[in-house]
């Protein structure tokens, strides 16, 4: 039975375990006491000092990491607290650019809320010398504007949790930068792209690549073929944008829309998400039955096949030789897709809507193409779809729901669980039963996997077989797993490895969820609902029962790891340097 | 070359005696730029492998607290106090002068690895300001005209 402490915030009794911040204390006694640099699990400093609270004690102390103490006494509404807060704040603002109108968080800023929220009257009264950077355009995903930057170090500490760290706090005082050591540029860094800095960044400080002006470019060319294909993850988020509760799957509005702004073909990537399946799945089998290399790793994720490249490359032969679901639709818009509707590839231009920045860098690997076209020539994240469907203005909450086009636009629901952590694991283990045992799978739920602990383990039996398999989700969590492997302490078949925490459905392409929301709610779980309710709506929920899958091997492929499939759906992978 | 190779194995030594210790990144910095003079890029990257850190962490460490040099020093380091005893007896001038006559910025060395310049803190002989200091030799009640002709005793010898 853990203590509970009695405690009086703002004259109301509350009582809370200990341990508790004041901060969560006062959540019961329904006061929001407002946060900047705080975020639960990964910024717990309190280094902003816009918490501070009246204790009795001889300062104002930050909520957020002050734990309650028995018949505490807070007080967070007096005139000492509510001046030093917007003291603290206008001091915040005297070194921020304060551009909000051409600012991609402009209206979902919690600085820009805070100054609403707290009154801030004049954002120059501290106005002096301000730092001015040049923005870090290097990567191919993610962009720092550190005039924007207000120093909380939400991002390092995402960066850390990842165990990237790439990024941390250098120099001192009035020239402190969050920076890459000596200055380097995010692109000759070990970044594995993953974008949750993006995703906890409460300001306009990091951002991703946008590619929307190179996508309208492509839809007004009358000679190009434009095809677009989402993700599985964001159907699960792409509403959080117009209004819709978080967890509402909006996947025909958004097929609706995508047709709207001109996409020639809509296709599903949960279409690859079943081939990824049929080819993963065989070659897993593969491996089992003729002495491969195990355990095998999934390789849908480019933040963890990049994170694997530099920190782990001992596991490389681990790696399915699988492209990505994108990667692999890409390759049969290309060929397949382009025969079947006579048009030339080379007119064809294949746009992926990802939850994800790492998207962005994978669509430009050299390896990822054929006959000298890439597979995918463009990726936009959820949030920039969002962007185009505004300014185009189509109302999409009102949107009629559309199906996807025929060809690559079928899916089962072991697909759309792609986009949550556990949904590959479970989506092949689906597949894997009855192929190997050639029964019916009764239970197509395997809950061992599903949840949102960074490490699930579990045994399922396979006809005469006891598959160990274990899921993780951030390269973090990933890199404990491979350690307690590397030490013998662990032995597995098959890991699913996703490079952010939850999986794709907490992407760094996912529209951002201020702390505000995320200090309370577990975002991942909620946008997991949509996709586990879109999965229990099919009628098929087994990959290989998708009658297009069927029917892309009876015309094209042949069979799973056919010549012609490893040629087109398969990859390869390189060692790379911690440092450039 | 064998030196070169000493102090390597030294560090490796430092490394070794510090790892299992919680925060472990400072005493190694510390005998690091004891033993090198300096925290170069390269023995950063091999604490931070040491110590299982990340370079970002390290680097941090080392642009945080001001005794950490990044680059070598000089043979003779040069600090003009900018203290206020020193500051109102006209030591800017000093500094600037000191700066002009080598061609460099305070916090940098010249080319041919001879001097490093450093604005400093109070060195507590007010008594004496405006004060320099080469290295453990005390210079007071300066006058920026008397700059080039010390410059030029330590060119010298």
């Amino acid at each position: 039975m853990e203590q509970m402490i009695p405690l009086t915030i703002d004259g109301v009794k509350v009582e809370v375990p200990a341990g508790t911040t004041v901060l969560e204390a006062a959540r019961k006694a329904n006061v929001n006491i407002p946060t900047l640099c705080y975020l639960k699990d990964i910024n717990e400093t309190g280094n902003c000092r816009l918490c501070v609270v009246d204790t009795g004690a001889r300062t104002l102390q930050a909520a957020c990491v002050l734990p309650v103490t028995p018949n505490m006494v807070v007080k967070t509404n007096t005139p000492a607290v509510r001046a030093a807060r917007k003291l603290n704040l206008e001091l915040i603002l005297s070194n921020h650019d304060k551009k909000c109108l051409s600012c991609p968080r402009s209206q979902n800023c919690e600085l820009q809320k805070l100054c609403l929220d707290l009154g801030v009257e004049n954002g120059d009264r501290f106005a002096g010398a301000q730092n001015e950077y040049p923005l870090d355009l290097s990567s191919t995903s993610i962009v720092r504007d550190n005039n924007k930057c207000i120093l909380c170090r939400r991002c390092v500490g995402a960066c850390k949790n990842q165990k990237v760290g790439v990024i941390g706090a250098m120099m001192r005082g009035f020239k402190t930068a969050i920076a890459s050591p000596w200055d380097k540029d995010l692109a000759s860094m070990a970044c594995i792209n993953c974008g949750q800095c993006i995703a906890v960044c409460p300001v306009g400080a990091l951002t991703e690549k946008d590619e929307t002006k190179e996508v309208w470019d492509v839809l007004a060319d009358p000679t190009k073929h434009v095809v677009v294909q989402p993700a599985p993850a964001v159907r699960a988020a792409l509403g959080e944008e117009f209004g819709f509760e978080m967890g509402t799957s909006v996947t025909g509005k958004m097929v609706s829309a995508m047709k709207r702004l001109g996409f020639d073909k809509v296709f599903d990537t949960d279409f690859a998400a079943d081939l990824t399946i049929m080819e993963e799945g065989y070659e897993l089998i593969d491996r089992v039955k003729n002495g491969g290399v195990l355990p095998m790793i999934t390789s849908c994720s480019p933040g963890w096949i990049k994170f694997c490249e530099h920190y782990y490359p001992e596991f490389i032969p681990n790696l399915s030789s699988c492209k990505s679901p994108h990667e692999m639709a890409g390759a049969m818009i290309k060929t397949y897709y382009a025969e079947k509707a006579g048009v030339d590839p080379k007119d064809i231009v294949v746009v992926s809507v990802m939850p994800c920045t790492a998207k962005k860098f994978e669509a430009k690997r050299p390896e990822l193409g054929h006959d000298g076209l890439a597979d995918v020539d463009m990726v936009i994240t959820t949030r920039e779809l969002a962007r185009m469907i505004k300014e185009a203005g189509i109302d999409f909450a009102n949107l009629p729901e559309e199906n996807f086009d025929k060809l690559m636009g079928e899916s089962t629901g072991a697909a759309v669980i792609f986009g949550v952590t556990g949904g590959v694991m479970e989506a092949a283990l689906r597949t894997a039963y009855e192929v190997l045992t050639g029964e019916e799978l009764k239970d197509v739920n395997f809950h061992a996997v599903r949840g949102m602990e960074g490490i699930k383990e579990a045994t399922v039996k396979v006809g005469d077989l006891d598959v160990n398999v274990a899921v993780c989700s951030s390269t973090g969590k990933a890199a404990e797993l491979l350690d307690s492997i590397k030490n013998g302490e662990k032995t597995y078949h098959f890991i699913e490895v996703m490079g952010c925490p939850g999986g794709c459905v907490n992407g760094g392409g996912q529209p951002i969820v201020t702390a505000q929301v995320r200090n309370w709610v577990d975002i991942r779980a909620e946008r997991a609902k949509a996709l586990y309710s879109e999965d229990e709506s099919k009628t098929l929920r087994k990959s290989h029962e998708n009658p297009e899958i069927k029917a892309i091997y009876a015309d094209f492929l042949g069979e799973p790891n056919s010549h012609k499939a490893h040629e087109l759906l398969h990859t390869t992978y390189a060692k790379r340097e911690l440092y450039k | 070359m064998s030196n070169h190779n000493e102090k390597y194995e030294k560090l490796a030594e430092v490394i070794k005696a510090h790892k299992e210790q919680k925060g472990a990144l400072m005493p190694v910095l510390q005998e690091a730029q004891n033993i090198f003079g300096c925290v170069s890029e390269d023995v950063q990257k091999i604490i931070a492998e040491g110590l299982g850190v990340t370079l970002s962490e390290v680097y941090g460490v080392a642009t945080f607290y001001s005794q950490f040099s990044l680059q070598p020093k000089g043979q003779y380091v040069a600090g003009v106090c900018l203290g206020t005893a020193c500051y109102v007896k006209n030591s800017q001038k000093v500094l600037d002068k000191l700066c002009s006559e080598l061609g460099i910025q305070p916090g940098q060395t010249t080319a041919d690895g001879l001097f490093t310049v450093q604005a400093t803190r109070c060195l507590g002989a007010c008594g004496l300001a405006p004060v320099m200091m080469i290295n453990d030799d005390v210079y007071g009640r300066l006058t920026e005209a008397e700059v080039p002709a010390i410059i030029a005793k330590y060119k010298a010898s």
